[in-house]
């Protein structure tokens, strides 16, 4: 795909400036939320409204996988008779989550971030700490 | 310079070990565990071996049948509970560690030189509650809430319990309800075989038959191994039942952060019981966050040493001895960390482990027992 393509070309030609990192929002608990906060350094490269709305997606993503309903009690209480045996063949709720949320950062990287010059990391690969946002040299864009 | 592809594992910082490939994780120590294998299997195979016979003929085949399913049932805890990820938080990465350092000395403004700068802590409010989080030095990030640095394992661990050395792994978010049903069921198995052995014993006590002296030996054994055992872990199991309930852990419960003091709850707990068990034990399960079978490039001409932590890491190594007759963790690296206790009265000081002239910008803990101590070795070191 041409996009991905030049999303690779841009990575690995283009310096990096700078990176932000949106922090956890531990006001609502434990539970996986980011902070969604428009950090200062972003101003000039994205609208606000847009990056805000895609933290708040994947927040939204994020209290789906750990969402205490019925369904995770029947998938918590089935595992536990089969000794927890039955995750060998089966993927947990949390893990099906995960691949969504993946496939969201990489179609947002490919449309919005890419053609602006940013990169989102999976917040997976930070340890579900923060949201890495690469923000690569302005010499790139012009164009 | 040769690159080669190296599994992500083997160049995770912590004292930990991996067997498998990465598939298996556990504490260095593993000395206790395999006493806790050789206690549970030996223990068993003398009931399986002794006394089922008889009693499957004389009472019913059904009972070294559920036996066994027991028995097989704890194994799988222990191992699940000792072999996977406790809930470990991987350390920040340069740039992450120099933007929260850039961020909190922007939040502290100028410090005037020869005064301490102020303690690295972050207030956040949950649920009514002003939570504050910590700074790990040797993580390099602010702690989530719940979670603790385990000087043993040299992890913070995302909703820390305990360390146990019986099962050779800390207990934290990921494995806390294997744990728990690990300790459950091996109450269960206990009391069971304890039941059965007592009955045997009675029954071979007034038979027409004689006994023979060796099998009436290895009864009373059995009898005394279980007797002692039931003490301590249906002890454990009821205090992990009254944890769960209130949606606590070991490590909080031990600090008394929740004990009402100063009028504070606990932010977590649902305020009803059979909703903070089904929290906690059937919950979602959660993700391992270390990628440890992941592949990375490894140059071998750069030499991949990180530098000791240059201050003192707020560690929290709550070992706990379940059992009466158990020695603690026999750590040449932190001896002075890990103190024995039965009760859950341990104390959590944390001693500096190295010998570090600290550097000007270095603040003392924040956690009140460690600022003392962290203050006393810097006057010292001045």
């Amino acid at each position: 795909m041409a996009e991905t393509h030049s999303l690779q070309d841009m990575r690995q030609q283009a310096a990096v400036a700078a990176k932000v990192f949106i922090q956890r929002d531990y006001t609502k608990g434990t539970v996986c939320q980011f902070q969604t906060k428009f950090p200062s350094e972003l101003e000039t490269r994205i609208d606000k409204q847009q990056f805000e709305e895609t933290v708040q997606t994947l927040n939204n993503l994020y209290a789906e996988a750990e969402k205490l309903g019925s369904q995770s009690y029947v998938e918590g209480c089935l595992a536990c008779l089969t000794a927890y045996t039955i995750f060998l063949c089966m993927e947990t709720h949390y893990e099906k989550v995960l691949k969504k949320i993946a496939k969201y950062i990489q179609e947002q990287n490919d449309k919005i971030y890419a053609p602006r010059g940013l990169l989102l990391t999976d917040p997976i690969e930070r340890g579900l700490r923060v949201i890495e946002v690469t923000i690569f040299e302005d010499r790139s864009l012009t164009r | 310079m040769i690159t080669r592809k190296v599994r992500k594992w083997e160049k995770l910082p912590g004292k930990n070990t991996f067997c498998c490939d990465g598939r298996v994780m556990m504490a260095r120590q593993k000395g206790v565990f395999y006493l806790t294998l050789f206690l549970i299997v030996g223990t068993c195979s003398l009931f399986f071996a002794f006394e089922c016979p008889y009693l499957a003929v004389h009472l019913s085949p059904a009972i070294p049948v559920f036996a066994a399913l027991l028995f097989l049932f704890v194994i799988a805890m222990l191992l699940r509970t000792s072999f996977s990820d406790p809930g470990v938080l991987p350390r920040a990465l340069p740039e992450e560690a120099t933007f929260i350092e850039m961020e909190i000395e922007a939040a502290n403004g100028n410090v005037p030189t020869g005064q301490r700068p102020p303690p690295r802590i972050r207030n956040v409010q949950i649920n009514n509650q002003i939570v504050k989080l910590k700074y790990c030095y040797t993580c390099k990030i602010f702690r989530p809430p719940r979670a603790s640095h385990c000087s043993i394992c040299d992890n913070c661990v995302d909703r820390f319990d305990h360390h146990c050395p019986w099962v050779g792994n800390c207990v934290g978010k990921r494995n806390y309800r294997f744990f728990y049903m690990f300790t459950l069921s091996l109450s269960l198995l206990t009391i069971y075989i304890f039941t059965f052995d007592i009955i045997h014993v009675v029954m071979r006590k007034y038979p027409v038959s004689h006994l023979s002296n060796q099998k009436e030996q290895t009864c009373r054994r059995i009898v005394l191994v279980c007797f002692f055992t039931l003490w301590s872990v249906v002890g454990l199991t009821g205090f992990h039942t009254y944890l769960i309930s209130l949606n606590q852990t070991t490590n909080e419960d031990i600090k008394g952060s929740w004990s009402g003091k100063n009028r504070v709850q606990n932010p977590y707990s649902h305020k009803n019981i059979i909703k903070n068990c089904c929290e906690v034990l059937c919950g979602p399960v959660y993700p391992s966050v270390l990628d440890r079978r992941g592949l990375m490039q490894e140059d071998s001409s750069v030499s991949a040493t990180s530098a000791a932590p240059s201050s003192f890491s707020s560690s929290n190594p709550v070992s706990q001895t379940t059992k009466t007759t158990a020695p603690l963790i026999p750590n040449e690296h932190t001896p002075d960390d890990a103190k024995p206790s039965i009760a859950a009265s341990a104390e959590t000081s944390a001693p500096p482990k190295d010998e570090v002239p600290p550097a000007p910008k270095v603040p003392p803990l924040a956690s009140p027992e460690t600022d003392a101590e962290a203050s006393i070795v810097k006057d010292k070191a001045h």
